[in-house]
């Protein structure tokens, strides 16, 4: 029944007004709740009558007072409170902020009924944010509900966890997740899978340990699950593809099965099964598969399939085809697929329905690089697109074109892109398109003449809005020139003749950038055009001076040109005159400007030095240190002026001073107002000033600084290698039109059949021929046979390439350097690259230890100690090391942390293997080290590493042995930059003979710079035997090897712990073995070197630094067989990377 | 990911509005005016993909959106969705929409706002797809008002049987049945199960 009234009620609006009913869904609801619907109802109906904003804004306040009051309220009941929420988020929406009622709404979570908490829960998921402090105060009811034995209480909580959760509560639920993981119901399973994902997204290492868990929802039972498992996978393979090559077989079986149609038919989408999986699925293997050939090659069959069954004319088929060709050209390309995906790809571009035009040209937009042929096969349906009504067409048209254009089709294709400018209004368009004309005009301009007058329609279209970048480019462009110092000229020349022709016209408007570019140009090569009297030039920059919409800023670069150009001639009325009129002026820098150009002008003599012709490039140098005070500043101390002390020494000082109060009225706006005006400054070319007399040219250090201002990024592309094959593109350019007049209108470069082509001539209508031509004179040079056009910018295309290639390759070098610096160290078969075997629980499971723990080889020792007798009876040898270490070192003065000390028997035995196993020198065995491990190997040379524990830093101890019966010369030891390490003093080091059958070794102090768990440092030896060789080698150095124990006591460690921010907390089970806190605090020392500061009953505190000095701090509390760890340091990478070895020591041990 | 979702009228008055990443509420309804600019310009035959430019701060933001007679539904998505999957998935959405209200139109949205938030956090759960199963949603929604009618009936009566109740009233869902039909196996994996 209430049912039917309600239909009534939203159906027909107009019985609104008379009908007064408020049942809510769900009906039989009290008195309170009839009352406040009809509130929302009626707050609604007011809001639709208004007409005005401010109307609006009025009875909203209104409406918010009065809920102000009603919420808190004592007597208002949980039913009450829930309808109120609903009208504050209708509230919040529009835009009125109600954060009076933040905290009810926790509280309806907290307290009500099941209904009312959903509501709150809503509302708390609508109106905080992850860091918002109020938050905090759901986490207990969040895990109250997820232990609730109520289904819809556990999901309402499950669906809150992954929307909003406070990040540093993660431990406080992920155990009660997890168990969720194990659910009967797969909806629950589900959502806890996404609350996984959600603290994967925010705090990735605090889910570290549970990835075996990620693998177990992957192949759940339940689809749905599956499918939420792919949310995390998708982004821990975007992050590090190589990790997860082995789950290749199994998405690829998954996603065959879902094609195969082998899913429940309720997951059909209009009879296409389950098309979202496909899509997620298909965006996966195009990571993993990316220029990797051994893992592309297994699917292209499923590929292949999936081109095949999307045939059914749906748009959800179009999203997986156009997934299978993006993922096809991202993976290592197969022809016979790429043909296929091409074939798709104008499938798309034909399409009548325009998304699915749009996303061909997109397609092929990506795919142009690596296959110019396809846009010329589509060139004709390209060409309509350019007249397309939809402008997003349009947009994306040209930025197909952008990515197509050499310097044969510049001039249509920039003429394309501002006929698009001209017409278009949005800011965003505007300034993307204007960037990319001025990046083509620089690299393709043909001729002077086209190049300036593109960029003066640069300027002019876009406006103000241009990024900086373009007009300090174009101008640096100018001023640098090239080789040729004729053809500077000349360019210098018509850009002056152009911008005084484009000045003539009285009532236009320029852009402010625009008028600044002008006015540097004419200011510096004015003089450069003879035929113009410099009294013309200086007539209409007076004027412009006038003009009321110039801004100063602009007046500023006027007033430079002016001064400029004044330097150049002898006297002039105009001058004389801008000097009179400035020199009241109201603006202080016009008037300043006014009166240096007076001062200036009564010496020629100094004018002319001040301001040489052309020296906008010249190298200024600065006196820094300014040096030519000293004698002032030496005078000042000499009459007893307190010497000069660095700003931030002055605020350190005054802050140790800690005053109650501040006496000292306005004590830092002085600080601010000089920054501020150094900043103004610098805005403006011409801000600086050239007052004093003694700075010299200082006038020419602020152009030098425009001209070299945000450089970073900007390739220099029309520089001066670039105008070399710039006038190659001259000569093709004229065999160009021949080819055209010749009536192939296509071009030689299309590659039709000529039969064809002719047919096509003849049967063309006359519009069509001109749309022949425009495509001819687009598409040119894109042919294989396009030659040296092409190159710049195929150039370009590989380059990106590369560059993203490169970067996989590091990371697979990294890998595979990774495998062998391990393999070194004697533990190889388990090492291969090859997917372990997923039959084999155990080896999946050591592939994971690996991975973690690829560290240093000490750890991975431990690691594998069960499974390799070597390693067994190192760490039996650890093991007895502490009670029988004979050498003590100031470092590790705590009496038991475990260092590896070879005993002596170990050494004699290993020294009669090999004669050539070097050992330390004397001083250094009495450190702390680890064994000497081989790093590699030649014929000739061997290397080892031995790590070195100092007090300040890491050294590595590369030895180097000669196995050869003759002396090497000049044996080159050099280390590679790495992201994350510092090698203190220089990378390389010259051995410059090591004698046959001899070791030599090199010492290199290493400091971790960026913080990582575990990180690789490569280097390579270069020796001179009968050929120049070269060896590399790689070292992996883990966090745990620039970590140092830091002594404090008590009572410091709770100062420092006071004053730093950085928290990080986690839970960590603790085995049987270390259940006492002792224990546990003892395997913390020995494996991490962390001191232990003091223990108190069931609590422990540690202290640590990482080199050079940061200190962490780590506070531990057992309870119940769980060790809580909570770190704090100054650097927030640091607790994250001790946590992360934390966990892993307990594990192990 | 999804960024937003935004349903606002012909006359550009919010509907829904639900934003998966923080931004300040000033910003919130910037974005909410602009898009609604950026959509009402456009015809109903053209394309439904927008690039929204730097509304979002970073440049590979799309609209998404499709118009259906007083509504706009807006999805802001970042460059790792699929545009023609979000289209329909917007299709089920509003699908999903006509079949919990039986014939939906823009008054249920604004009185059962929160059933609709309901709806749609079965559909997408922070910024991820959830669900697109129709039918499973839909089931998850009655499931979840029938426990309200329950509920409503049963205010006064005493805790522990309302839990009790509850519990028998558990949403069952017609699919974990049928698990030995699901297919899907993950050969090597298995010992994971």
């Amino acid at each position: 029944m209430s049912d039917v009234v309600e239909r009534t009620l939203s159906v027909l609006p107009g019985l609104l007004g008379q009908h007064d009913p408020g049942v809510g869904p769900g009906g039989a609801g009290g008195p309170g709740r009839v009352s406040a619907t009809s509130r929302l109802g009626s707050l609604i109906r007011s809001i639709t009558a208004l007409t005005s904003k401010h109307e609006e804004e009025k009875l909203i306040q209104q409406e918010l007072t009065s809920l102000k009051a009603t919420v808190s309220a004592p007597t208002t009941t949980l039913r009450l409170m829930k309808e109120c929420m609903v009208r504050l988020i209708y509230c919040e929406m529009l835009g009125y902020e109600s954060s009076f009622g933040y905290i009810h709404a926790i509280k309806l979570a907290q307290q009500g009924n099941l209904l009312e908490k959903r509501v709150g829960y809503l509302a708390v998921s609508l109106f905080l944010h992850e860091n918002h402090e109020l938050l905090l105060l759901l986490v207990n009811t969040v895990v109250k509900d997820l232990q609730s034995t109520n289904l819809v209480e556990v999901c309402m909580a499950l669906t809150i966890v992954s929307q909003i959760f406070p990040r540093e509560m993660i431990p406080a639920v992920l155990p009660l997740i997890e168990d969720k993981l194990q659910h009967s119901k797969e909806i629950i399973r589900r959502k806890a899978v996404q609350a996984l994902y959600k603290f994967y997204l925010i705090a990735p290492n605090q889910v570290q340990h549970i990835h075996d868990k990620f693998r177990k929802a992957l192949c759940d039972r339940d689809a749905g699950v599956m499918a939420a498992s792919l949310h995390i996978y998708l982004q821990m393979i975007k992050e590090n593809s190589s990790g997860y090559k082995d789950l290749t077989g199994s998405f690829v079986t998954i996603l065959k099965q879902v094609v195969g149609g082998k899913l429940p038919i309720d997951f059909n989408y209009h009879s296409v099964p389950a098309p979202w999986l496909q899509i997620q699925l298909l965006r996966i293997l195009g990571l993993l598969g990316k220029d990797d050939p051994r893992t592309s090659e297994l699917m292209y069959d499923v590929l292949d399939e999936s081109l095949r069954r999307a045939e059914i004319n749906h748009n959800i088929t179009y999203a997986i085809l156009f997934e299978c060709v993006q993922t096809i050209y991202t993976i290592y390309p197969k022809s016979e697929l790429l043909e296929k995906a091409a074939k798709c790809i104008g499938k798309f571009v034909l399409s009548p329905k325009i998304n699915l035009k749009y996303l061909g040209l997109k397609a092929l937009t990506y795919v142009i690089q690596q296959d110019p042929n396809l846009a010329l096969q589509h060139q004709m349906t390209i060409i309509e697109c350019l007249d397309h009504p939809d402008p997003i067409i349009k947009r994306e048209t040209l930025e197909l074109l952008y990515r197509i254009t050499n310097g044969q089709n510049v001039i249509v294709i920039v003429q394309k892109m501002l006929d698009y400018l001209k017409e278009s209004k949005e800011e965003y368009a505007i300034i993307n398109l204007v960037g990319k004309i001025a990046e083509l005009a620089e690299k393709y301009a043909p001729d002077n003449e086209w190049f300036i007058q593109t960029m003066n329609a640069v300027f002019s279209v876009g406006g103000d809005v241009v990024h900086p970048d373009i007009p300090n480019n174009f101008l640096r462009l100018l001023a640098e020139g090239f080789d040729d110092r004729k053809e500077d000229d000349q360019l210098r020349m018509y850009a002056v003749q152009s911008y005084l022709a484009l000045l003539e016209e009285e009532d236009a408007l320029y852009p402010q950038k625009f008028l600044q570019v002008m006015s540097w140009v004419l200011g510096e090569y004015s003089s450069l055009v003879t035929d113009v009297d410099p009294e013309v030039i200086l007539t209409k920059l007076h004027s412009l001076l006038k003009k009321t919409v110039i801004t100063s800023e602009t007046k500023m670069w006027i007033m430079a040109a002016v001064t400029k150009i004044a330097s150049h001639t002898s006297c002039s009325k105009i001058v004389d005159r801008l000097i009179q009129e400035f020199s009241n002026s109201l603006d202080t820098c016009m008037r300043q400007y006014a009166f240096e150009l007076k001062h200036l002008c009564e010496d020629k003599a100094l004018m002319r030095n001040l301001l040489p012709f052309d020296g906008s490039c010249n190298d200024m140098v600065v006196d820094a240190s300014l040096s030519f005070l000293d004698g002032f500043v030496a005078e000042g101390l000499g009459r007893g002026a307190a010497p000069y002390k660095p700003h931030h020494q002055r605020q350190e000082e005054k802050l140790s001073q800690e005053k109650a109060l501040n006496f000292e009225p306005y004590g830092l706006s002085f600080v601010s107002s000089v920054s501020s005006s150094g900043v103004t400054g610098r805005q403006s070319p011409t801000g600086l000033s050239f007052g004093s007399d003694t700075s010299g040219n200082s006038a020419e250090t602020g152009h030098k600084e425009t001209n070299t201002l945000k450089l970073e990024g900007v390739r220099r592309l029309w520089g001066k290698e670039g105008y070399l094959p710039k006038k190659e593109n001259k000569v093709g350019k004229e065999n160009e039109p021949q080819t055209v007049s010749c009536g192939s209108l296509l071009g030689g470069q299309v590659g039709d059949p000529p039969a064809l082509r002719s047919d096509q001539v003849a049967s063309l209508s006359e519009e069509d021929k001109e749309k022949q031509q425009l495509a001819s004179t687009l598409f040119i040079g894109l042919g294989s046979n396009a030659g040296v056009s092409l190159m710049g910018k195929a150039d370009t295309a590989t380059q990106k390439f590369k560059r993203k290639s490169k970067i996989n390759e590091t990371q697979s070098s990294e890998e595979a350097s990774d495998f062998q610096n391990s393999a070194a160290s004697d533990f190889g078969p388990l090492l291969d690259t090859v997917p372990i075997n997923m039959e084999d629980c155990e080896g999946d499971i050591r592939t994971r230890l690996r991975k973690a723990s690829l560290c240093s080889s000490d750890i991975v020792e431990d690691n594998l100690a069960f499974e390799t007798p070597q390693s067994l009876k190192k760490s039996g040898l650890d093991d007895r090391l502490p009670d029988s270490r004979l050498s003590q070192s100031s470092l590790f003065a705590d009496s038991n942390i475990e260092i590896f000390q070879p005993s002596q028997n170990a050494q004699c035995e290993s020294a009669s293997k090999t004669p050539l196993v070097p050992c330390l020198s004397e001083e250094l065995e009495e450190l702390t080290h680890s064994e000497v491990v081989e790093l590699c190997q030649s014929d000739a040379l061997a290397l080892y590493l031995c790590k070195v524990w100092t007090d300040d830093s890491l050294l590595l101890v590369v030895f180097v042995s000669n196995k050869t019966t003759s002396a090497l010369n000049a044996v080159n030891l050099v280390f590679e930059e790495a992201e994350h390490f510092q090698i203190l003093e220089s990378t390389a080091y010259q051995f410059p003979v090591i004698e046959a059958q001899n070791v030599e070794c090199c010492q290199k102090r290493v400091w971790m710079d960026k913080i990582c768990t575990q990180g690789i440092l490569s280097g390579s030896v270069n020796y001179q035997s009968e050929m120049e060789t070269r060896l590399e080698f790689s070292i992996t150095l883990s966090l745990v090897d620039f970590i140092r124990p830091m002594e404090m006591t008590t009572e410091d460690f709770g100062k420092l712990w006071l004053s730093l921010s950085n928290d990080v907390k986690q839970n960590i089970r603790m085995s049987s073995s270390q259940d006492s806190l002792p224990a546990a605090l003892s395997t913390l020392q020995q494996k991490l070197k962390l001191h232990i500061v003091d223990i108190i009953g069931n609590e422990g505190i540690l202290a640590c630094q990482l080199l050079p000095s940061v200190p962490c701090l780590l506070h531990c509390r057992t309870h119940s067989g769980m060790l809580a760890l909570w770190f704090r340091s100054p650097c927030s990478a640091l607790p994250d990377g001790l946590l992360y070895q934390c966990q892993k020591v307990m594990e192990e041990s | 990911m999804i960024n937003a979702i935004l349903v606002f009228n012909n006359h550009g008055k919010p509907r829904l509005v639900r934003f998966y990443q923080h931004l300040a509420e000033e910003v919130q309804q910037q974005i909410i005016r602009e898009t609604f600019h950026l959509v009402l310009k456009r015809d109903d035959h053209i394309c439904n993909f927008l690039e929204c430019g730097s509304l979002f701060g970073g440049s590979d933001y799309k609209l998404i959106y499709r118009h259906y007679a007083t509504l706009y539904f807006v999805f802001c998505v970042d460059s790792s969705e699929s545009e023609l999957g979000i289209l329909d998935l917007i299709q089920v959405f509003v699908e999903t929409l006509d079949k919990c209200f039986e014939n939906v139109c823009e008054l249920d949205l604004i009185f059962h706002m929160d059933k609709v938030h309901h709806i749609l956090q079965e559909v997408v759960i922070g910024g991820m797809v959830l669900e697109t199963n129709m039918n499973e949603i839909v089931a998850q929604v009655e499931a979840q008002s029938k426990l309200e009618k329950a509920e409503g009936g049963l205010s006064a009566a005493p805790s522990r049987a309302v839990s009790a109740v509850k519990n028998i009233n558990l949403p069952e869902i017609p699919r974990n049945i049928n698990i030995g039909d699901i297919n899907i196996k993950v050969p090597n994996l298995s010992q994971f199960m």
